[in-house]
Parts: structure tokens; C-alpha cells; sequence
């Protein structure tokens, strides 16, 4: 059986339709629900019925209030029971980009912070060094020693495109050198695009079921994709990632 | 008022780039004893039952984030005295925030997620508070303030903690205002259009003044306003219809050498030449808000560009923003998704002295940085990637820069209904309604002066946009389209409900009732909530049975809607403000009850040049080569513009195969954007590994002010070339290809400006017949004109943009502009002539004896026989020849394939004279390709007798070699790059 894959959809989620072409080629089923769908008078969803959650990338809510976080309210508020059990049963979520920020805006990553309580962040990801918006192709190196799903059998760099406004990752103290899933190559602008701090574009939770990225592997799946793929470089540096991800999916789910 | 609280967040960790940034843009503004500017975000709340814990919490949940951002906040009274002097004396302060109604997502935002967390119904106001460090006194401060921080079209600013607006709601007086036409003179006719900035001319309104006669009563201020907005140039295009005497006038004497009639220039030329088109994949042209050809037989595309200038030149973030957003809603408006952006975009100098700037308007630089963020806010927000674009510089665009946008939408085949019915509810979705936007159709047909920025009405006619509402209304129609819920379709853009209900009515007619239309704030006068151009909105024809499945949607994605009126097939308007009649116009009155202008078009041909003297040659041969091109590569025209590019997203969606930039550092300028829209042609669940379809299109643009100073007719045809030789470049088929036309002129009223614009016509007609290629949409933008205290009027240079869309076969069949390989032959395809007239050589050096680009021979034969060649897998490397002809080609070739190339001017037929004419001649349909040695036989039989040289090829050491010209990669790299050495 195919794991079924979640994709969530908010206003302003837009690389929702890629995420769900990437789960499809690594093997999954998915399917794109919009948050509505899992709560209140539309409610016609239900989270538990699914093996991988990916919260794609856009501009939910518009980012107007950090990016994010409006989403992280949602989260918190609305399937929150839900997802704590989701996350319980060790099933795989994976936040990329404003996926990425509304897991750690609603307390999920990189540790689990009670947001009505005193407040424990040790990071956060905020404004790009360079004050803008920035779209470009990056590579990214696993972290061998982190147990994270998604990233724990990857052989080689990932390559794909960032496309983000907020992508810098702040570390303050607490956070284990094993829940950094991916690095960015280098440490200079472009290599690193935000100025992240020790590069890091990925984090996992400390178990490694929890995954959230900035850039985007679901935009390097097809061979074209490659910005280089006239000049015969390969493609689909995107896809093991998922494959590996959905894999576990089937074998916890 | 009550209390309410004050909310300042710092930043802990502030982006060291915006405060340089800040810096920079203050002594660019001539401020230079600035020496650091920081900022702090401002949140306003207020409510009567507001606590303590509850602004903490909303602190904490929502506006700081602690890793990153500390915060203070208190209570103030509105009534107190607020705090001048900051605690630091050498820092002052600054404190900007919005105007009342203009789009605030930040305190929308939070106003709904406090209701969500439970807590009262709170009012929110956002601001921002600058503290400067340096010495200035209240003057400079005012400048800074006027100049760097805040835009007073949109926003409001003090020396001292500003007071938060929240919005009130207000009372309507729900006052009809009636005005009598009936005994008017034409002095006075005249005189109460300019008054109430109607834009109508005197026979206009007499028509109107004949029908208030025929119906015995006055009209109301709302029907005087929709005539205005309907009759407007901006929604009629009223020159594009005129007849038109046209004269061409000899070049010294001014005497009358030719005279035509030319009985609509629209009909005569862009519009003669789709008809006369034999291609049969052209669904929709002129028709719909958008033109639309068949795709792939299940698919079809849709293509508009857009201008929004005279917004983007008072508030170039939202102007432009909200010209994204128009034209995306054109596309959501043939019921296709969005699914590419792209923007042509025209500035003064960026290094213009401060004092250079014209009075009332904007430095070029800020023009810009706003032109730009706000493109880039829209598209990627949306989630719609932007792949192709142009930005060019004159001293001509100071006043008025130019924002082109355009969209291409997908669409099942029979996706698109334009069919209401009698009865069909008509259904407002999306943004709610306010003052934004009011005449903004009207404003646009009039030309800007020192004051235009002040006037009360600037402030109206210009909005900021909100993406994620249009992206949440896309994701409704889309799902309405494929239940069939709707029998019509319109966007809401110029003249508001007025435009779009009156379109939508044409043949039926309907009735509206305005209270029912829902608002951002209450307080509107009935006119104003029928003319209000607010965004994102979207009107739909919803037979009653279906209401109720459009709702549901719109709840799901959280879309606000409105039921405002029906369809009722008596042919005319009818409009109410709670029962009380505000239109009640015949819809034939609107739409054909328009007298046809009657306009003068003058062209003085230019004089034989003079033939060059020896000693003029020989004094070009003498220039050295290196410095011609690396000046020419530095050119702001020319130069790299990766640093804007990158602002874009251009890879969402996964679908863009050839990127704006390519080659080995992925920063070479490709001639076209491929996309390959298969996530949108397959259901999720339906697009396994082998489903995958590699049928694509190619998006370009052609655009040279430069040719249009010289003669507009070649500026025209030269457009045309140039839109078709780049997606040819790239593998798309010259034989599927359409075109769009974007005219942007001075004041049609004016003879000469009127007879280039008829000249450019007219080179649009030849140049598509040449191709046998349609347009299927345009739009023009006239009166782009800058109107200075004593009266001097600045044209822009006379802008045509033309953008193509064509069919790319197989995506996997396309090719770069790098070149690929050492020891690869290099092509030159096509004829070189003497054409240096507007050309990038031109500028900097005196050209004697030179024509303006023309049409070429053979244009569409070579290239379909250049597409023959890519689709066989013939070619490495092509890339087009536009400013700074073969050499600058060349160059960008081999600094984006990280190759050398070496081109032997010997083996291509040169052009009399110097040598640099054939190097930097800008010869229209031509290309460089590169072919590797085993497939040169095959190449040259697969060109088929079109003219083709090998004229070079690529060598392993980085260098580029023509004539005397030889530089490294490197250096070419610096001067394109503006690198510093």
C-alpha cells in the first residue's frame, strides 16, 4: 500500500501541487487538504487517517505577521490533539519553507515549546541578511550523523532552489549538532543565501520524525528542472529525500 | 476614543542590508549628514475591555518573536500629549503609518487571529517608527521623511509619536448628487468635466447632455462617472478607435508629401493583421480580457500584458503591485489559472542628481526599488513564477516610468463560459469595497504634473494589493469553473463594479443593489461603492439553483462574497442605493452611444544623412574595440540584472525548464522562459512517472525605445523581430506563436505624437504579415506625458512592447544561449546591414550615414528553418542579436558558457565602411548558434538556403576574440556584472 500523504493547504500555501507531485514520484499517495478541511463546520478530514504530513511552502496568511505564524496559530489552536498524536506515533511531518517556519513559529521544531507557558525557543528563522527576497539554486549537505527520516540514507548533496524572504535559521543555545539535517556548502553569500547560522537549512526534532527546510527539493524532481540540464547535468537531486521519507512512512504507518 | 496600547518591537538582531540601505537611500537623496537610521515596528491595539495580560499574550503569540525581537509597550490616551523628544538627544524621530482604508494585512491580520484566540474584537493600526542619528534640523527631517520614509500618496508621517488611525465606522449620508446638464454651454459642458475630473471631451458631453434632454432629468454624479470611466482611453481607447488623418510631412520644409484616411488605428493594423492571419489555433483574440490559443488540445493559453505607469510613478510599490494583480485577474477573468508573470519595466537614470528631479516626482532609484519589491510581492506571493522581463533606462521615464505586466493563464478547452442568462444572480467575490481606487481610469488619461502627487484624488487612485486574497479567489473560480457554477465571468479593474457589471450586462441588463456590497468601512457614498476600484475582486453570473455551491467554495477558502443584483434582459442599467434609483441607464448608451473622435496625425520624415566623410571612418576604426565593448556591456540597458531577477521567484511550480538565467554560473540573460505547465494539465493522484507531458511554451519580449526616437515604424517592426528571434532561440515554433502589442505613448492629441504612433501601427501590421503571425490582445497607455509649472511638456520616449507566447514542441528539445563545448563551429544566421540608427553604438559614438533596423529578408523562413534545426538536435547554443549586435551576443555567450569564442569578421558578409559597424550593427533576424563539427554538414542543409556563415568557434581558453577585441571571460564578466575590478 502506498502511504497516504497529507499535504496541507492555508490561504496563501502555493508549492503545495509540486509537494504533491514529488510524494507521488517517491512512491506516495497524496492529497492536498486545506486546513479548513481538518476543523470547525467544513471539517471532512481527519489527520489520523494519513501516514506523512507535509506542510508545503507559500506565503500563508500572507506572512504578515512573521512568516508563518499565523499558520503556527492554526496549528496550535485548531489540530493541535491531532498532530500531537501524529507526532507520537512517530509518523513523518515535513514543513518546507513556510512549512518550515509555521512548524517552528508553532512550537514543533526544532524542540517541542509550550507556547502558553514560558516561552523556551532556541531558534527561530527570520529576515534574509540581505533584506530580501531571493530566489536561487543552492546545494545542500547531509548531515550523516543525524537520525533524521528524511535525510538519514542520503548519499550525495541535494541541489535545488531556495525562493524565500525569511529563510535565516537562529540558533541560540540548545539545539544537538544531530538535529541539523542539511547545511547549506559554504558559508559566504551566495552558497549560503540567508547568512543562516552555521549554515544550517534543515533541522530536525531530536527523534528525527520532524523535518523543516527552506529550500525546496520538491522543485528538483524531473531531469529539466536542473538549471544546468542543457549542459547534460543530471537532475532529480530533489527526489531521494522523499523517497526516503515516504518509505518510513509506510513501514511506521 | 479609548485608550489604547502602544506597541514597539526591535529588532536584536537587525538586517545590517536595511539599515545600509536606509542610509544609502538618504544620501542619495542629497541627506548625507545621515549616519545611521533604525527602525522599530509599531502595533496599535484597542478596545474597551483590552487588559493588561491580554496585550502580553498578543505580544507574545503574535507580533514578537523573542529569538530574534525584544518589545515595550503601554497605554496612551488619544487626548494626551504624545512624547516629541526621544530620549537620545542626538537621535530624532520619524513615525509613518498608512492612510485610513489603505490595505493593512499586518492589523488585519492580527485582528482576526486575536478573535481566534478568543479575545475581544479588537482594532488594530501598524506603524513605523525611523530613529535618525546625525545632524538635521526639522527641515532636513521633513525631507527625509518625504523623501526616504514615507510616501504621502499612501501614508502619513510625524516628527513626534504619531497617533494610530483605527478605522470608525462611519454613517453614509447615501446622497445621490443630481447634475443638470440640460441648458448647459459647451464652455460649461466643458468646464464641469475638468471640474469633476471626468476626462470627457465636449462632444462626449453633449451625447450626455442629449440624453438627460430626451429622458427630462438630470443624471446623477454616479452616471456622469461611469460614462467618464466607460468612455475613459483607459477602457475604450478611444485614439486606438478615431478615424485619423494621417499626414507625412517632407523633412526640412514641412510640406504635406502623403495624406490618408486611416479609419481606426486598431482595425486598420493590429486587428487587420490577426484577420488576415491563416493560422487556425487562435481561440480568442480581441474578445475576452485576455487573447487565448489552443494548447494541447485538451489545454488552452491565455496572454495579457498590462501597463499600470501612472500608479507606479506616485506609489511604485503598489502601483505596481496592484498591476500584477490587475493583470492576473484578466487571466483568473478567461477562467484560466495563472501560471506565469512577467514584467517589462522603464526608468530614469538611476544615478539622476537629486536636484535633476522633475518637481512632484519620485527619484528614479526609489521608483524602482518600489517598482520592483512590489512586482516581486504579488508574483511570489501568489505563487505564480515570473520568467521573463526587460528593464531599460532613458532620461525620458524620469517623470513617467513605464510598468508593463503581463500573465499567461491554463484552461481546460471548454473551460471559459461568457454566456449570462436572464435571472443569473451576479455574485461579488473577493476584497471588500472602499475608497481605494476611485477614477483610477480617468486618472490615467491625464497627464501628470508638479501636483498631480498632491491632489486629493492621487491618494484614491492608487492601492496596495493583498496576493493571498486573489490566490484564495483563484482557488474558488478554478474549482467553480470545473463544477460549471457560473455562466460568466469578469474581473473588476478600472471603473470597479461599474466596469465589470456593465460588461458583463451589455446585452441583458441588470439591476444592483448597492447596499448589499460588501465594505471595507461604512461611510461610502453610493457612487463611490459603483466606481471603487478595490482589488481582488471578481464578478460572477450564478444561476440562482448554483448560489449555493459558489458559497460553500468560498467558505472553504475562506473568501468573502456578495449576492448584489441579477441579469435582467431589459437592456438597461439599473443601480440602487436602498431602493432609491442611482443609475438607470441604457446599456447602449455605454457601449455605443460613444462619438467617435476625429484626430490629426503628423509624421516629418527624417532627412537623407549626409555620407560619411574618410576622416569620419577612419576616426571609428581608430576607437579601441575592448573599450567600445566593455562601455557597451556595462550599459545599464545591456548589464546584468540578476541582482532583480533573483527578487523573483521563478522556479515555483517546478515547471520553468529554461530558466531566466542559464549557463555554467546560472547567470547568463536567456532569449526566452520555457515552462512545461504539466502540474496544472494532470490531477494530483493522476501524474505518475510515465504521465509526464513535455509539451511547452516559450515567453519573450521585444522592446527598443531607442529605434522609436529615430522612427517608430522600425521601433515596431524591430519589436516584433526581436519577441519572435528569442523564442525561436530557445526551440519554440515561429509557426505557433502569438503576439501582444503594448503601446505607450504621449498625448494622442497632439499631431506628432499621434503620427508615430500611427507610423508604429503600422510597422506592427507589416512586421506580423511578414510572420503571418496574430495578435491576440493589446492595450495601449497614452498621455504618459510630464507637464512641468511653466507649462514644457516631457513625452516618454515613444514604448512599444512586444510580447510573444509560442508552442515549444517538446521541452526536452530546447536549447541555451551558453556555449556548450570547445572546438564547436559558431554561426552567424541571418544578414547583417548597415543599421547603427538608435543603436547602442549610437549612444556613445557619433554614427554617420546609418539606417534604423528594418524588417529583414526572409524573416520567416529562416526561422523555421532555424526551428528545424533545434528540434533535430542541431544546435548547442543560439542566442539572438539585439543591442550591441554580434559582439555583445558573443559575448554573452561565451561568459555565460565559461568558454572562449573567437569570431572571424572576415568569413560573414561586412557592412561598408568601418569595421565596427558590423560588429555593433543591430540587424534584426539574427542569431549566433553554435553547432559541434559533426553535425555542420546537417546544419547547414537543415538552414535551407537561408543566409548563414560559420564565422568562428569555441575555444577551451576563456577569451573572447573578434577584430581587435580581446578580453577574458573575466573581464567581460566584471563589466556586465558591474563588478569592480
Amino acid at each position: 500500500m502506498k502511504p497516504a500523504v497529507l499535504i496541507l493547504h492555508a490561504s496563501g500555501t502555493n508549492r503545495d501541487h509540486e509537494a504533491a507531485w514529488a510524494c507521488e514520484l517517491a512512491g506516495g499517495l497524496p492529497e492536498i487538504v486545506h486546513i479548513n478541511q481538518l476543523r470547525g463546520a467544513l471539517h471532512s478530514h481527519r489527520l489520523a487517517d494519513y501516514q506523512m504530513l507535509v506542510v508545503a511552502g507559500g506565503f500563508s496568511y500572507g506572512d504578515a505577521l512573521g512568516a508563518g505564524r499565523r499558520l503556527a496559530l492554526d496549528l496550535t489552536l485548531d489540530v493541535q490533539d491531532d498532530l500531537a498524536r501524529f507526532v507520537e506515533q512517530k509518523k513523518p511531518i515535513l514543513g518546507i519553507c513556510n512549512g518550515f517556519q509555521a512548524l517552528v513559529k508553532a512550537g514543533l521544531l526544532p524542540n517541542l515549546v509550550d507556547l502558553t507557558g514560558e516561552e523556551n525557543r532556541i531558534a527561530t528563522l527570520t529576515h534574509n541578511q540581505h533584506g530580501h527576497f531571493e530566489c536561487r539554486w543552492v546545494t545542500l549537505l547531509p548531515n550523516p550523523n543525524s537520525p533524521c527520516v528524511f535525510t538519514r540514507e542520503l548519499t550525495e548533496p541535494i541541489y535545488c532552489p531556495v525562493a524565500h524572504g525569511e529563510g535565516r535559521f537562529v540558533r541560540s543555545e540548545g539545539l544537538l549538532e544531530e538535529q541539523i539535517t542539511l547545511s547549506y556548502k559554504g558559508a559566504d553569500y551566495p552558497t549560503n543565501p540567508n547568512g543562516s547560522s552555521d549554515n544550517i537549512a534543515a533541522v530536525c526534532n531530536t527523534n528525527g520524525t520532524i523535518m523543516g527546510l527552506m529550500p525546496h527539493p520538491e522543485d528538483h524532481i524531473v531531469s529539466w528542472q536542473h538549471p544546468r540540464w542543457t549542459r547534460g547535468e543530471s537532475g532529480r537531486k530533489g527526489l531521494p529525500m522523499f523517497e526516503a521519507g515516504i518509505r518510513y512512512a509506510a513501514e511506521v504507518g | 476614543m479609548n485608550r489604547y496600547a502602544r506597541i514597539e518591537i526591535t529588532a536584536t538582531d537587525p538586517v545590517a542590508q536595511s539599515t545600509l540601505a536606509l542610509r544609502q537611500a538618504a544620501h542619495d537623496a542629497g541627506l548625507t549628514q545621515v549616519e545611521q537610521i533604525d527602525h522599530r515596528t509599531l502595533f496599535f491595539l484597542t478596545h474597551p475591555n483590552l487588559t493588561d495580560q491580554q496585550v502580553e499574550r498578543i505580544c507574545h503569540l503574535l507580533l514578537v518573536d523573542s529569538v530574534v525581537e525584544q518589545f515595550v509597550w503601554r497605554w496612551l490616551d488619544p487626548s494626551a500629549n504624545l512624547m516629541t523628544e526621544s530620549a537620545d538627544s542626538a537621535t530624532q524621530i520619524v513615525e509613518v503609518e498608512y492612510h485610513l482604508g489603505v490595505t493593512d494585512r499586518g492589523a488585519y491580520e492580527v485582528k482576526q487571529a486575536a478573535q481566534r484566540l478568543g479575545l475581544p474584537a479588537i482594532q488594530v493600526a501598524t506603524g513605523h517608527q525611523y530613529m535618525v542619528r546625525g545632524t538635521l534640523n526639522e527641515a532636513d527631517l521633513h525631507r527625509l521623511a518625504k523623501q526616504v520614509l514615507c510616501n504621502e500618496v499612501v501614508e502619513h508621517y510625524t516628527l513626534s509619536q504619531i497617533n494610530p488611525v483605527f478605522i470608525e465606522d462611519m454613517s453614509s449620508d447615501g446622497l445621490v448628487e443630481q447634475i443638470q446638464l440640460v441648458g448647459l454651454a459647451d464652455e460649461q459642458l466643458v468646464r464641469l468635466s475638468k471640474e469633476r475630473r471626468l476626462a470627457l471631451n465636449l462632444a462626449e458631453m453633449q451625447v450626455l447632455q442629449a440624453f438627460s434632454e430626451k429622458v427630462g432629468r438630470p443624471l446623477t454624479d454616479a452616471e456622469l462617472e461611469m460614462a467618464a470611466q466607460t468612455w475613459s482611453e483607459h477602457c475604450f481607447h478611444k485614439t486606438f478607435r478615431a478615424k485619423i488623418t494621417y499626414r507625412e510631412l517632407a523633412p526640412q520644409t514641412g510640406e504635406v508629401v502623403h495624406e490618408e484616411l486611416v479609419d481606426g488605428l486598431l482595425n486598420t493594423t493590429i486587428r487587420a493583421a490577426t484577420e488576415e492571419c491563416s493560422k487556425d489555433w487562435i481561440l480568442s483574440a480581441f474578445v475576452d480580457n485576455a487573447g487565448i490559443i489552443e494548447f494541447d488540445g485538451e489545454n488552452v493559453l491565455s496572454f495579457k500584458a498590462e501597463t499600470h505607469n501612472h500608479p507606479s510613478a506616485l506609489e511604485p510599490f503598489g502601483g505596481s503591485n496592484t498591476g500584477v494583480g490587475g493583470v492576473i485577474r484578466d487571466i483568473i477573468g478567461v477562467s484560466a489559472r495563472p501560471i506565469a508573470v512577467t514584467d517589462v519595466l522603464c526608468f530614469g537614470p538611476q544615478d539622476l542628481p537629486a536636484d535633476k528631479v522633475p518637481a512632484g516626482s519620485l527619484h528614479p532609484r526609489r521608483v524602482q526599488a518600489g517598482v520592483i519589491a512590489g512586482v516581486g510581492d504579488y508574483g511570489n506571493k501568489m505563487g505564480i513564477p515570473n520568467i521573463n522581463g526587460a528593464i531599460l533606462y532613458h532620461p525620458g521615464y524620469t517623470a513617467n516610468p513605464l510598468v508593463y505586466c503581463g500573465c499567461v493563464g491554463i484552461a481546460p478547452r471548454d473551460g471559459h463560459v461568457t454566456d449570462p442568462h436572464v435571472g443569473d444572480r451576479l455574485l461579488v467575490l473577493g476584497g471588500r469595497t472602499g475608497r481605494d481606487g476611485l477614477r483610477g481610469a480617468t486618472f490615467s488619461s491625464l497627464d501628470l504634473d508638479s501636483e498631480t502627487s498632491e491632489a486629493s484624488f492621487a491618494s484614491t487612485a492608487v492601492q496596495i494589493g493583498d496576493p493571498i486574497v486573489e490566490k484564495d479567489v483563484t482557488e474558488v473560480i478554478m474549482l467553480a469553473r470545473d463544477a460549471k457554477l457560473y455562466n460568466a465571468i469578469t474581473d473588476c479593474g478600472a471603473g470597479g463594479l461599474s466596469s465589470a457589471i456593465g460588461e458583463m450586462a451589455e446585452k441583458l441588463g441588470a439591476i444592483v443593489e448597492l447596499t448589499k456590497v460588501g465594505l471595507k468601512y461604512s461611510g461610502l457614498r453610493p457612487w463611490e461603492v459603483w466606481l471603487s476600484e478595490a482589488q481582488e475582486r471578481m464578478v460572477l453570473a450564478v444561476s440562482p439553483d448554483k448560489v449555493e455551491a459558489v458559497a460553500e467554495l468560498c467558505a472553504l477558502y475562506n473568501v468573502d462574497w456578495d449576492d448584489v443584483g441579477h441579469m435582467t434582459g431589459e437592456g438597461q442599467m439599473v443601480v440602487q442605493y436602498d431602493g432609491q434609483p442611482v443609475v438607470d441607464l441604457p446599456m447602449a448608451l455605454l457601449h455605443d452611444g460613444h462619438p467617435r473622435l476625429e484626430l490629426l496625425a503628423e509624421w516629418q520624415r527624417a532627412d537623407t544623412p549626409p555620407t560619411p566623410t574618410i576622416e569620419a571612418l577612419d576616426r571609428l576604426d581608430h576607437i579601441d574595440q575592448n573599450k567600445v565593448l566593455l562601455t557597451i556591456l556595462a550599459d545599464p540597458n545591456v548589464a546584468s540584472k540578476e541582482a532583480i531577477i533573483r527578487t523573483y521567484d521563478h522556479e515555483v511550480h517546478g515547471g520553468t525548464v529554461i530558466k531566466p538565467m542559464t549557463g555554467v554560473e546560472n547567470h547568463g540573460p536567456s532569449d526566452a522562459a520555457v515552462l512545461n505547465p504539466v502540474i496544472w494539465q494532470t490531477k494530483v493522484g493522476q501524474r505518475g512517472a510515465g504521465k509526464i507531458g513535455y509539451k511547452g511554451f516559450a515567453l519573450s519580449n521585444g522592446i527598443n525605445p531607442l529605434y522609436g526616437l529615430e522612427d517608430p515604424y522600425c521601433m515596431a517592426v524591430s519589436a516584433v523581430d526581436e519577441a519572435v528571434r528569442n523564442v525561436v532561440a530557445v526551440g519554440a515554433d515561429p509557426d505557433q506563436l502569438a503576439l501582444l502589442d503594448n503601446f505607450c505613448w504621449g498625448n494622442p492629441n497632439l499631431p506628432d505624437r499621434l503620427g508615430g504612433l500611427v507610423r508604429a501601427g503600422k510597422g506592427c501590421y507589416d512586421a506580423a504579415r511578414a510572420f503571418d503571425l496574430p495578435f491576440v490582445s493589446g492595450k495601449d497607455s497614452l498621455n504618459n506625458e510630464y507637464v512641468a509649472d511653466n507649462g514644457e511638456r516631457t513625452p516618454i520616449p515613444s514604448t512599444l512592447l512586444i510580447s510573444a507566447i509560442a508552442i515549444v514542441p517538446d521541452v526536452r528539445q530546447t536549447v541555451t544561449m551558453d556555449v556548450k563545448e570547445a572546438g564547436n563551429l559558431i554561426y552567424l544566421v541571418g544578414e547583417t546591414r548597415n543599421e547603427l540608427g538608435g543603436s547602442i553604438l549610437a549612444q556613445y559614438y557619433d554614427i554617420p550615414h546609418t539606417s534604423v533596423p528594418n524588417l529583414p529578408k526572409q524573416a520567416l523562413e529562416t526561422a523555421r528553418s532555424l526551428h528545424g534545426a533545434i528540434r533535430q538536435g542541431l544546435v548547442q547554443a543560439c542566442h539572438d542579436l539585439s543591442e550591441g549586435g554580434l559582439a555583445v551576443a558573443a559575448a554573452e555567450m561565451a561568459l555565460a558558457g565559461g568558454l572562449g569564442v573567437c569570431v572571424d569578421l572576415h568569413r560573414i558578409q561586412t557592412i561598408a565602411g568601418s569595421k565596427i559597424f558590423s560588429m555593433f550593427s543591430e540587424s534584426n533576424g539574427r542569431w549566433l548558434v553554435e553547432v559541434s563539427p559533426d553535425n555542420a554538414i546537417k546544419f547547414e542543409q537543415a538552414m535551407n538556403g537561408a543566409i548563414v556563415a560559420q564565422c568562428g568557434e569555441v575555444t577551451a581558453k576563456p577569451v573572447l576574440k573578434i577584430e581587435s577585441i580581446n578580453l577574458s571571460i573575466a573581464e567581460l564578466n566584471r563589466a556586465w556584472r558591474g563588478e569592480s575590478a
